[in-house]
């Protein structure tokens, strides 16, 4: 087939008298695909708050919509997974010595883990496991990540009533201090969001990620004190200081106190590495440092999710 | 086409500054300007076989580095010029693989441009709300969905709920619309789809052959409601196999082969050339 090119008929006489640039500069147009800056960014968010909601809602009902027990999953889910690890760290290995009420310890530290674990990993498949979405539609692509943090948050509401049970079951009273778990839980939030974004940018053009990041969680699950008390564990086994002021002041490891510090009357003050204070002032500092941060990390590839 | 082009002088946009074009003058107003553009994909994943493993850890390590081993360059659109008017319905015409997708996502900007440029006037929308339904979810839940992720407020999807629904006459044969999207049959969902992007009004809409599904019946009702969109807002872009729909509904066409713009000019002068070029005949 020939593909000797006709040379392009030229309808619009306009192009004669002005350059491109100077014709769209003359009417207003902009050039599509230009990062906002970071006031607008904010702005554009605001408005589409409605779709993240809507999106987090839907995920979250889609989830389970397929299965015979239906939405029943959103809570046995979580108490499944409680199950297991107090078979295995429980009964099997033990590791309750020198812990009053284990079980309650146990589900608290899996439950608030797990809220962060997935939110990472939701927010590393947040722009390349919706490729399309990105690909067909214009929003600020933050709305992804926030969105799917904003649906485990609504997984957690169910994590959280099911550990209401759990506590009440084991003998664990309710107490004014309980409303502590909704700070505790919004500044982790904020935590998981801001962490969620930067993993949505490194996922985004590094996919494999999402294949490493189950490892990476685990491990940082075994190092949060999920299933042992930091406390009394790692001087038994002359870890060095440095590694314990680590482990203590790790993100995970302080919403985690911060929570059963709340919630359970034996995890009392002493309990906690730092002085509540602190403990309380460390959590605000990870969630501002990552949520800021996070976020403008984000902002700065805005332009190019989606490509390739 | 000229007649089409003419701004009246009660054109409600008073603020807006109108050309005067020299050689005939009319008055038009450009929604979008694509100053020579080139677009080019790149691909990996196409690494033959041959230590590819190590290919892919070589390309992660040192990624800065212009094209890598395993990386191919695509070179999709290239040099492609070409002014939109306010009013005017364009189509996109050309053989599979020559790049109608691609400019259209780019003038959507939604893939950057490796050279050149495009302006445009507010934000093109490419009819692609497919994206962001979802299958196990209610036909209704997803008009509300699609319609927030295109940007409509609550209070707009909340309106325009009714028309959406009645326009893709999915209730026409029982109480589907309550049903999940994945008992639909494929024309359903697209009649669906097609009607959620289209309740909004768009500056300029990009429609990426959306017309090639549902009955005839539907196909005449889009056109339909493509030719209101262009009366009211401004520009539509239509990409599409079946050339009596682009007959039907555009007044120019841009023929893109291979990348690049072989021709462009009224439909009934461009459709003539590319069905020669095919050899489709009528």
């Amino acid at each position: 087939m020939s593909q000797t090119l006709d040379t392009p008929r030229t309808p619009a006489p306009a192009q004669a008298p002005l350059d491109a640039a100077a014709l769209a500069a003359l009417h207003g147009l902009s050039v599509s695909n230009a990062r906002p800056s970071l006031p607008q960014y904010v702005r554009q968010l605001w408005a589409r708050r409605h779709f993240i909601t809507a999106f987090a809602t839907a995920k979250l009902t889609a989830q389970y919509s397929q299965a015979k027990l239906g939405q029943l999953w959103q809570v046995m889910t979580p108490l499944l997974n409680a199950a297991v690890y107090y078979l295995i760290f429980g009964l099997l290995l033990g590791t309750s010595r020198g812990i009053d009420d284990f079980v309650p310890f146990l589900v608290t530290g899996v439950f608030v883990f797990t809220f962060t674990q997935s939110s990472v990993m939701a927010g590393t498949r947040a722009v390349s496991g919706n490729l399309g979405l990105v690909r067909a539609l214009h929003f600020p692509r933050a709305s992804l990540p926030i969105a799917l943090c904003l649906q485990q948050l609504q997984q957690l509401l169910f994590s959280m009533a099911a550990l209401a049970v759990i506590l009440f079951c084991f003998g664990v009273p309710p107490t004014w201090s309980w409303f502590l778990v909704v700070p505790a839980l919004a500044l982790q939030f904020a935590f998981n969001t801001g962490l969620a974004l930067v993993m949505a940018r490194l996922g985004s053009k590094t996919p494999d990620l999402a294949q490493l990041m189950p490892f990476v969680m685990r491990t940082w699950m075994y190092a949060s004190g999920v299933m042992f008390s930091i406390k009394q564990v790692l001087p038994e086994h002359g870890v060095p200081q440095f590694a314990k002021v680590l482990l203590e002041c790790n993100p995970a490891a302080v919403y985690i106190d911060l929570v059963r510090y709340a919630l359970i009357d034996s995890f009392d003050a002493g309990q906690l590495p730092y002085g509540v204070g602190a403990m309380w002032a460390l959590a605000l500092g990870w969630a501002v440092a990552l949520c800021v941060g996070g976020f403008i990390y984000f902002w700065k590839a805005e332009e190019t999710y989606g490509r390739g | 086409m000229a007649d089409t082009l003419i701004e009246t002088p009660t054109a409600p946009e008073l603020d807006e500054i109108h050309e005067v074009d020299e050689t005939d003058g009319e008055t038009r107003t450009p929604t979008v300007v694509a100053d020579g553009v080139d677009i080019v994909y790149r691909v990996t994943g196409t690494g033959a076989g041959r230590g590819s493993a190590t290919a892919a850890l070589n390309r992660i390590i040192r990624r800065k580095k212009h094209a890598a081993r395993g990386m191919r360059e695509v070179h999709a659109v290239r040099n492609v010029s070409f002014t939109a008017y306010k009013g005017e319905a364009i189509g996109l015409i050309g053989t599979n693989g020559s790049g109608k997708s691609t400019l259209l996502r780019a003038v959507a900007g939604l893939l950057p441009t490796e050279n050149g440029r495009i302006y445009t006037n507010g934000q093109p929308s490419l009819l692609g709300v497919n994206a962001a339904m979802m299958n196990d979810l209610t036909g209704e839940r997803n008009v509300v969905l699609g319609g927030l992720a295109m940007g409509m407020s609550r209070e707009q999807v909340r309106e325009r709920y009714d028309d959406i629904v009645e326009f893709s006459g999915i209730n026409e044969k029982g109480d589907f619309i309550t049903l999940p999207m994945r008992t639909y049959s494929s024309g359903m969902a697209a009649r669906l789809r097609f009607s959620i992007a289209a309740a909004k009004d768009h500056d300029v809409l990009l429609i990426d052959e959306a017309l090639a599904t549902g009955d005839r019946k539907f196909q005449k009702r889009s056109e339909a409601r493509i030719r209101e969109l262009r009366a009211t807002a401004g520009t539509v872009f239509l990409v599409s196999h079946n050339n009596k729909s682009i007959r039907d509904t555009c007044d120019r066409v841009l023929w893109l082969e291979r990348g690049e713009l072989r021709m462009d000019g009224p439909t009934a002068e461009v459709l003539q050339e590319y069905e020669k070029f095919t050899g489709a005949g009528k």
